[in-house]
C-alpha cells in the first residue's frame, strides 16, 4: 500500500529516464542520506564508525570500481587490489611532495594515476578474452605488488617499507593522521562516496554505460553497431581503476592511517572485492553497497558478536568460518540468484508494489 | 578515409568484384561479383553453406577477403574494422539473433544511436544538462521506431526474456536506429510462423518506402524472396550461379539444379 | 648504454663464464617447469572435460596433501593414508558435482568460473578448520621418496641434482603420458572430449554428464594429490602452497586450456624462463621477479598468438 506508483505519470522523456522514477524511491534515498550524514555520526560510537561504517563505505567504492569493469563491461579483473594500491601510493607521493594542497584533492587526483595504469594493463583486452584476460589482469596484480615492495621511492625510502600518513586538515579540522576523529574521517569518506556514486550513476545510465553493456553482452555485435572496442574497453578499465584507486587512497589515508601496503593490496583483497560484487550483484550499483555490507558485517559478527553472546570463538577459528561462509555464500548465490542481492532487492520491491495482493 | 559520394537512386551503391574468402584450406567464397543499387531490395539466396552469411560478413568488414575488391559509394575499401562500415551507414541483423541480452528493448535500440551521439565524456559525468538534452532527442527518434515496429509494450523488458519473433523485430529496430543507407538482413524470417513472416515482410517494405533504405536480404523462403526483392543473386558452394530479376532466376536451369539436385 | 649492456650482454657473459651454474639453473627451471605442468594438467583435465576453469585446483593440491599428512599424524600407515586420501578426493569430486556443477549445467562459463572461487574459499575454510593453519611436514620416507642429492661434475664445475627433483620429474612425465593416452584412446576419454565441446549436445547423445564430471574431478584430485606430495616434499605443506597454482596459470595461457602437450611445453618454458630470469636478470631490478615474470612471458606470447601455443586458430562467427 505504501509503495505504489499509481498516479505517477511520466509526462516527459526526462522524467521517464530518471534514475529513480518512483517517488517512494526518491523519498527512501533522501531518508538514507539523512541517516548516513546525520544520525550515524551523531549517535554512532567510535567503534561503530571506524570498524563498521568506514570499511563498508571504502569497500563499496572499490566494489563499484570492479563492478564497472566486470559487471557492466563483462571483463573479469583480478587486479583490483593492485589498482587500489596505485591510488594509495600515488596519494602518498603527492601529499608528501606537495603538502600545501588539500588532501581530498589529492585523493581524487590519485585516482587518475590509477586510471592510467589500469588503461595500460587493459591494453591486452583487445586481443584476449574471457579467462585469458582474467589471467592477464593477474599479471597486473603481481607486477604492481612487486613494485610496491621493491621500489623504495614509492614509500619515500622509509626503513619499514610502510606508508606513514601525515596529518592533513580540511577547513582547519584534521582529517588524516593520528589526531583525526573517526567522525570527521567518516564524514569525508561519506561525501566522497556519495559524490562518486552519483557520477558513476550518471555515466552508467547514459551513452557510455550502454556502450559498456553492449560490449559485455556481445562484443562482436557491438563492433558491428559502430562501437570501437578498444577505446570502449580501455575507458572501462580506466574508469574502473579510477574508482579502485580512490578507494585505495581513502582506505590508506582515512581508514588504516598508514601501514604496510603490500598486505592491504594483495591478491586476497582483489578476491574479497570480487566476491562483494558477485554477491551484491553484477551490473548493479546498489549491489555494490549490498555486497560490501554483507561481506563486511559477517566477519565482524563472527569476531565480536558471537563471543559477546557467550559463544566462545577464537580469532583464527572465526576467520576459518568466515572463509567457509563466504565461499558457500558465493556458490549459493551463483546457483540460486546469479544477479545477487541486487536482484533480491528488486524482487522485494516488486512484491511491495502489489502488496497485500499476490499479483 | 577516401571521399564518399552521394549516390542517386538506381545507381550502384555497393559493388563486389571477384571476391574470394578462405579459412585455411576451406573456400567459403570463390570469385563472386555482384552489385547492389541504391533503393532496391537485393536478395542473396542459395542452399545451406553456400557462403551467404560469409558474403554479408565480408560486406560489413567482419571478414577480410583474400582477393577481390569492394566498392561502397564510389570508394574502394581496403582492410578495415567493422565499426568503420557502421559509421559509413551499413547496418545489419544476424541469423542467430545477436541482441544485447541483458539490456532492455529501449537500450538495445538506443545503442543504434551511439554513433550519432556527440556529447563527450565530460558532459556524461553530469547527466542533467546537454547530455540529457541529447539523450531525449535520440529517445524521440527511437520511440518513432518503436511505434513503427509496434513494440511499445516491451519497451522496458530485457530482450533476453522476449520470444524469438519479437527479438528479431527488436534487432531490426536496432539496425534502423542507425539510419543506415544499406541494411543487411540475414534471414530475418527464419523460424517464424506465417503471421510473423507477413508482419516482417510488411516492415521490410515499409522501411524501403519510408526511409528509402537499400536492403540486401538473405532468406530461404522462396515466396518471400520472389515477392520482396527487385533482383536476386544465387550462390552455391561459394560461387555465383545466377543473377537477375526473380523471374529470370526462377527460370534458370542452374538454380533449379542447385535446389532440386541433378540426375547424374 | 650501461643499462643496455647489463640487460642484453652481461647475463650471457655470465652464462659463458660459469657454465656449471647455467646447467644448475636450467635443471632447476626444468624441475619447476615439470611441476607447473603437473598443476596445469589438473586445470586442463577439468577444462577439457567440463569447460570449467577450475580455480580451485591450487587449493585442491593443498587440501590433498594436508589430508594425507593429517591421516598419517593420526597414526594411519602411509599406504593406507594414501588410499584414504584418494577416497576423500573421490568424495570431494562427488560433492562438487552434486552441489556445484549439477545446478549450474548450461550456465555461462564465467558463472562456473566464479563458482570455483567459492569452492576455493570453502576448501580453504574447511582445510584450516580441520587441520589448522600451521605448516606441516610431508611424509617422504614412508612413501619411498628418496632424499639427498647427487653431485655431478659438469663442464668444470659441480651441479647438484636433488633426488626428489629427479623423482618428481619422472613421476610427472609418467602421469602426463598416461593421461594423454587415456584421453585419446579410451571410450571415457572420447566422452570427456564430447562433453567439453557442448554440454547440451553430449547430453542429447546419451552421455551422462554427472558421471563424467565425477570422473574428471576425481582424476584432477589424483593429480592434485601427486602434485601435493611432490611440492610438499620440496617445501612444507601449508596454505602458502596454493600460490603455486596462481603460477601455473601463465602456463595455461601459454599452452592453451585444452592441450595436454601445451601444458607440458608451456610448463617447461615458464619454469626455465622464470629461473633464468630470476638468476640472471633479477638482480638488475632488485630480485623477486619470479612472481610476475611468468605472466609477462605469457602475455607477450598471447599478444602474438591469442589462441595459445597448441590451440586452433579462432574463427569468430556471428
Amino acid at each position: 500500500m505504501l509503495y505504489r506508483e499509481t498516479g505517477q505519470f511520466k509526462k516527459t522523456y526526462a522524467a521517464d529516464m530518471a534514475v529513480f522514477p518512483i517517488l517512494q524511491d526518491r523519498i527512501g534515498l533522501a531518508v538514507i542520506l539523512v541517516v548516513a550524514a546525520g544520525f550515524i555520526p551523531a549517535f554512532g560510537s567510535n567503534f561503530f564508525l571506524s570498524s563498521v561504517m568506514i570499511p563498508f563505505l571504502v569497500f563499496s567504492l572499490a566494489a563499484m570500481g570492479l563492478n564497472i569493469i566486470t559487471g557492466y563491461t563483462g571483463l573479469i579483473s583480478l587486479g583490483t587490489g593492485a589498482f587500489m594500491g596505485v591510488g594509495a601510493y600515488a596519494c602518498y607521493k603527492l601529499t608528501t611532495a606537495f603538502p600545501g594542497v588539500n588532501i581530498v584533492v589529492w585523493i581524487l587526483v590519485s585516482g587518475f594515476f590509477s586510471a592510467a595504469i589500469g588503461a595500460v594493463f587493459g591494453l591486452p583486452s583487445l586481443r584476449i578474452k574471457g579467462f585469458y584476460l582474467a589471467v592477464a589482469t593477474l599479471a597486473a596484480q603481481f607486477f604492481l605488488e612487486w613494485c610496491f615492495v621493491r621500489i623504495p621511492w614509492l614509500y619515500n625510502y622509509a626503513a619499514s617499507g610502510a606508508i606513514e600518513v601525515p596529518t592533513r586538515t580540511l577547513l582547519g579540522i584534521p582529517v588524516t593522521g593520528a589526531t583525526a576523529t573517526p567522525t570527521t574521517r567518516y564524514l569525508v569518506i561519506l561525501g566522497l562516496v556519495v559524490l562518486l556514486t552519483w557520477v558513476a550513476s550518471n555515466i552508467l545510465h547514459g551513452r557510455i554505460g550502454r556502450t559498456f553493456m553492449a560490449v559485455r553482452d556481445m562484443d562482436i555485435a557491438a563492433e558491428l553497431m559502430g562501437i570501437r572496442l578498444l577505446p570502449a574497453k580501455l575507458m572501462a578499465f580506466a574508469l574502473s581503476s579510477f574508482y579502485c584507486g580512490v578507494a585505495g587512497a581513502v582506505m590508506m589515508f582515512l581508514w588504516y592511517g598508514g601501514g604496510e601496503a603490500s598486505d592491504a593490496f594483495n591478491i586476497n583483497q582483489s578476491f574479497n572485492i570480487l566476491f562483494m560484487v558477485i554477491i551484491g550483484g553484477l551490473g548493479s550499483l546498489i549491489g555494490c553497497f549490498l555486497g560490501a555490507a554483507l561481506l563486511n558485517v559477517v566477519p565482524i559478527i563472527l569476531k565480536f558478536g558471537l563471543p559477546a553472546l557467550g559463544v566462545p570463538l577464537g580469532g583464527a577459528t572465526a576467520e576459518h568460518i568466515n572463509h567457509l561462509f563466504v565461499g558457500g555464500l558465493i556458490i549459493f548465490f551463483l546457483i540460486v540468484e546469479p544477479h545477487g542481492l541486487a536482484r533480491l532487492w528488486q524482487i522485494m520491491k516488486q512484491k511491495l508494489r502489489t502488496w497485500p495482493f499476490p499479483y | 578515409m577516401r571521399q564518399i559520394q552521394t549516390i542517386e537512386p538506381g545507381a550502384t551503391l555497393l559493388a563486389v568484384e571477384n571476391v574470394s574468402l578462405r579459412f585455411g584450406g576451406v573456400k567459403a567464397i570463390t570469385d563472386v561479383s555482384f552489385d547492389i543499387r541504391k533503393g532496391e531490395v537485393r536478395a542473396i539466396i542459395g542452399p545451406n553453406g553456400a557462403g551467404k552469411t560469409s558474403m554479408l560478413n565480408v560486406i560489413n568488414g567482419f571478414y577480410h577477403p583474400q582477393d577481390g575488391r569492394i566498392t561502397y559509394r564510389g570508394a574502394t575499401r581496403t582492410k578495415m574494422r567493422p565499426h568503420v562500415a557502421a559509421s559509413q551507414g551499413i547496418a545489419r541483423t544476424f541469423q542467430n539473433v545477436a541482441l544485447f541480452k541483458g539490456m532492455t528493448t529501449l537500450d538495445n535500440i538506443m545503442i543504434g544511436r551511439t554513433l550519432k551521439m556527440r556529447r563527450s565524456f565530460f558532459w556524461q559525468l553530469w547527466r542533467h544538462g546537454p547530455a540529457m538534452a541529447e539523450e531525449i532527442e535520440h529517445r524521440k527518434f527511437v520511440e518513432e521506431i518503436i511505434d513503427f515496429l509496434e513494440i511499445e509494450h516491451i519497451r522496458k523488458v530485457p530482450v533476453g526474456k522476449l520470444p524469438y519473433g519479437l527479438q528479431k523485430r527488436v534487432e531490426l529496430g536496432r539496425a534502423l536506429a542507425m539510419e543506415p543507407e544499406l541494411l543487411l538482413l540475414d534471414e530475418p524470417m527464419a523460424g517464424m510462423n506465417l503471421e510473423e513472416k507477413e508482419d516482417m515482410c510488411r516492415f521490410i517494405l515499409d522501411v524501403k518506402e519510408q526511409y528509402g533504405t537499400t536492403i540486401a536480404l538473405i532468406e530461404h523462403d522462396m515466396g518471400v524472396v520472389m515477392d520482396l526483392s527487385d533482383r536476386v543473386v544465387v550462390l552455391e558452394y561459394g560461387r555465383k550461379i545466377a543473377d537477375g530479376t526473380p523471374d529470370e532466376v526462377k527460370a534458370d536451369q542452374k538454380v533449379i539444379d542447385a535446389y532440386l539436385g541433378v540426375a547424374h | 648504454m650501461d643499462i643496455l649492456f647489463n640487460v642484453f650482454v652481461d647475463p650471457f657473459l655470465q652464462m659463458r663464464a660459469a657454465p656449471d651454474l647455467l646447467v644448475q639453473t636450467l635443471w632447476e627451471g626444468l624441475v619447476s617447469g615439470v611441476l607447473y605442468a603437473l598443476i596445469a594438467l589438473g586445470f586442463v583435465l577439468i577444462f577439457k572435460a567440463s569447460g570449467v576453469f577450475n580455480f580451485a585446483q591450487g587449493i585442491m593440491v593443498v587440501f590433498a596433501a594436508l589430508t594425507l599428512v593429517g591421516f598419517h599424524e593420526k597414526g594411519v600407515p602411509a599406504w593406507l593414508a594414501v588410499a584414504l586420501t584418494l577416497g576423500v578426493m573421490a568424495l570431494l569430486a562427488m560433492a562438487v558435482e552434486r552441489v556445484v556443477l549439477r545446478p549450474l549445467v548450461n550456465q555461462p562459463d564465467i558463472i562456473l568460473f566464479m563458482a570455483t572461487f567459492g569452492l576455493t574459499y570453502v576448501l580453504i575454510g574447511l582445510g584450516e578448520f580441520i587441520f589448522g593453519g600451521e605448516p606441516k611436514q610431508m611424509i617422504t620416507e614412508e612413501l619411498f621418496i628418496p632424499r639427498g642429492a647427487i653431485d655431478v661434475a659438469v663442464l668444470g664445475g659441480r651441479v647438484t641434482f636433488q633426488k626428489i627433483d629427479i623423482a618428481a620429474a619422472l613421476i610427472a612425465s609418467l602421469m602426463i603420458a598416461g593421461l594423454a593416452l587415456f584421453f585419446q584412446y579410451t571410450r571415457i576419454g572420447r566422452a570427456l572430449r564430447a562433453v567439453a565441446d557442448s554440454h547440451k549436445a553430449a547430453l542429447s547423445v546419451g552421455i551422462s554428464l554427472n558421471q563424467i564430471w565425477v570422473i574428471v574431478w576425481f582424476a584432477a584430485g589424483i593429480v592434485a594429490l601427486i602434485t601435493g606430495i611432490m611440492w610438499g616434499a620440496r617445501s612444507d605443506v601449508s596454505f602458502a602452497l596454493q600460490v603455486i597454482a596462481l603460477k601455473a596459470l601463465p602456463v595455461l595461457i601459454l599452452g592453451g586450456f585444452t592441450s595436454i602437450p601445451g601444458a607440458i611445453v608451456g610448463g617447461l618454458i615458464i619454469g626455465l624462463g622464470e629461473k633464468l630470469g630470476e638468476f640472471y636478470w633479477g638482480p638488475l631490478v632488485g630480485g623477486g621477479i619470479e612472481n610476475w615474470v611468468a605472466y609477462v612471458i605469457a602475455l607477450a606470447f598471447l599478444m602474438v598468438r591469442p589462441q595459445g601455443l597448441f590451440g586452433d586458430k579462432i574463427i569468430e562467427r556471428i
